[in-house]
């Protein structure tokens, strides 16, 4: 190959890229689109929905529990460390509230549904596809869109606003407990601070962010597991797939969101 | 009847099927022999509407499977997967009548329970299978039960994917005869995928064998050890040498 024909080339290998990337994009719009449709039009599966409720939204407590309760007590570390920088210790239960409202409870409670849901998602469905389970479901006349994509991303999409509640709730404990057991803080006056501080607009950004993130990271994980290739492999390929992907539009939807709810 | 004409499909650089002519008579069993990989399964699929084939007009009935009502038109079959394809998440019973218990011909759960446990029980399988999860059977059990599922909602039709795959011979003659007993019984229209020749001589009434993706010869059971076609008789008596191409 001469040099001349290298960066024509490289510029063909980046076109392809981009048309790759666009077709995908355009695949997972109109899976979700599909997804919608088949949301308000019976029949609808009730044992499926509440199975995926609990699997969603209960099972999934415990680690949204102790990923919040953590970050809320690091944050609160770290903001009376940077804030002793210029006298600004009395910040902590504000900002502990807002960081975990605004941004930290939604954020960390998508990516761990991402990491738990999604991967189980993808894996449960792609094994069904592997061994003709979604074949059977179609031949039994029954749609696999409307039995194992819409109960779970429904169920995400209710479920995961609550755990983002729950999440901010346990995460600004978190904050308050080591403030007052670790630095000094006045429990009276922490919690007075922090409810005085929070807007209803704070909170209820926080559960539009979790409905989103719900949607995205169940919605991502029944797309992959449908779309999985052939054998160990292919589940394997599908369910890290639908993890990384799920991850990235969660924290690109946090952008966005945040852009339009609290941007300048 | 079910009547395929000039069906092809094509995956990528590969071409699976050519162009197949098959009829499939009404109330007859028809075993689709062929190697590995030549487009059994995508043939079985396409009727079902679950492959959609490249060209050709497949029929039911005379009418065209790709109009049909699709509830309707799957209502009318039931098909025993390779692998079985049980929902494990269900337990025996509810795999067995799940098409029982949801659209049209939804029934009260007690019912439905009552015609699983029948089914289980005409397939060789006790009442106490019912309540057990697929995980907890083992492979002939499970075939047994997709054999349940497939005839639980008594169709017209019933499709097997290798029926006999994964199982020792003992339990693959049962297998079979089970098949035969069921068809003949129910007076369905059956359609067999197989490379095994004691289900082909146990089950069918007709034979096709597909190679290269076309039928290379069809006709019926009695006449197949007859037949002077050089690429069935390699693949009836198993044989390394003829014109169908082993690797080796």
């Amino acid at each position: 190959m001469s040099l001349l024909a290298l960066p024509e080339t490289a510029l063909a290998s980046l076109g392809r890229a981009c048309f790759a990337g666009l077709a995908a994009v355009g695949r997972v719009a109109i899976y979700a689109a599909v997804t919608l449709w088949h949301i308000i039009r019976p029949p609808f599966y009730g044992r499926e929905f509440f199975s995926a409720l609990l699997s969603v939204g209960w099972l999934s407590l415990p680690v949204v529990g102790l990923t919040a309760i953590f970050t809320g007590g690091a944050l609160a570390l770290q903001i009376y460390a940077g804030g002793q920088r210029f006298s600004a210790e009395a910040v902590v239960p504000q900002i502990v509230a807002i960081g975990m409202v605004r941004e930290l409870g939604p954020v960390l409670v998508g990516l761990m549904i991402a990491a738990r849901v999604t991967s189980s998602i993808a894996a449960e469905i792609a094994t069904m596809k592997v061994t003709e389970q979604i074949d059977a479901l179609t031949t039994l006349s029954t749609n696999p869109m409307k039995y194992l994509t819409v109960p779970r991303v429904l169920a995400g999409f209710l479920t995961v606003p609550l755990l983002v509640g729950v999440g901010d709730i346990i995460g600004i404990m978190g904050g308050f407990l080591v403030s007052t057991e670790q630095l000094g803080f006045n429990r009276a006056s922490y919690i007075k601070n922090t409810v005085d501080f929070l807007q209803t607009a704070d909170v209820v950004s926080s559960l539009i962010k979790g409905a989103v993130f719900g949607f995205i990271a169940t919605l991502i994980g029944c797309y992959y597991g449908m779309n999985s290739g052939r054998g160990a492999q292919g589940v394997g390929s599908a369910t890290k797939n639908a993890v990384a992907t799920a991850s990235i539009l969660i924290l690109a939807a946090n952008f966005v969101l945040t852009s339009v709810m609290f941007g300048q | 009847m079910i009547e395929l004409s000039n069906v092809a499909k094509t995956f990528g650089k590969n071409r699976v099927l050519r162009g197949v002519n098959l009829t499939i008579p009404r109330g007859q069993s028809m075993v689709v022999i062929g190697g590995s990989g030549t487009g059994k399964s995508v043939l079985l699929k396409s009727i079902l509407g679950l492959v959609t084939p490249d060209s050709g007009r497949i029929t039911l009935d005379g009418s065209d499977v790709r109009e049909a009502n699709r509830d309707a038109f799957l209502a009318r079959f039931g098909m025993l997967f390779q692998g079985g394809a049980l929902f494990d998440s269900l337990r025996v019973w509810e795999n067995v009548a799940f098409r029982l218990m949801r659209g049209a011909t939804k029934r009260p759960k007690d019912e439905a329970r009552a015609i699983a446990i029948e089914k289980l029980r005409r397939v060789g399988l006790k009442p106490e299978t019912a309540d057990q999860f697929p995980g907890e059977l083992s492979g002939g059990m499970q075939k047994r039960v997709g054999l349940a599922r497939a005839i639980a909602a008594e169709p017209e039709i019933i499709f097997f994917d290798e029926p006999t795959t994964g199982l020792d011979p003992i339990m693959s003659g049962v297998i079979n005869a089970l098949i035969r007993e069921i068809v003949t019984e129910m007076g369905a229209t059956a359609m067999t995928i197989t490379h095994d020749m004691s289900s082909v001589r146990a089950i069918a009434d007709r034979v096709a064998m597909l190679h290269d993706g076309l039928i290379r010869w069809t006709g019926p059971v009695s006449e197949m050890d007859q037949a002077d076609d050089p690429y069935l008789q390699q693949f009836i008596h198993g044989r390394a040498e003829g014109p169908i191409e082993s690797v080796r």
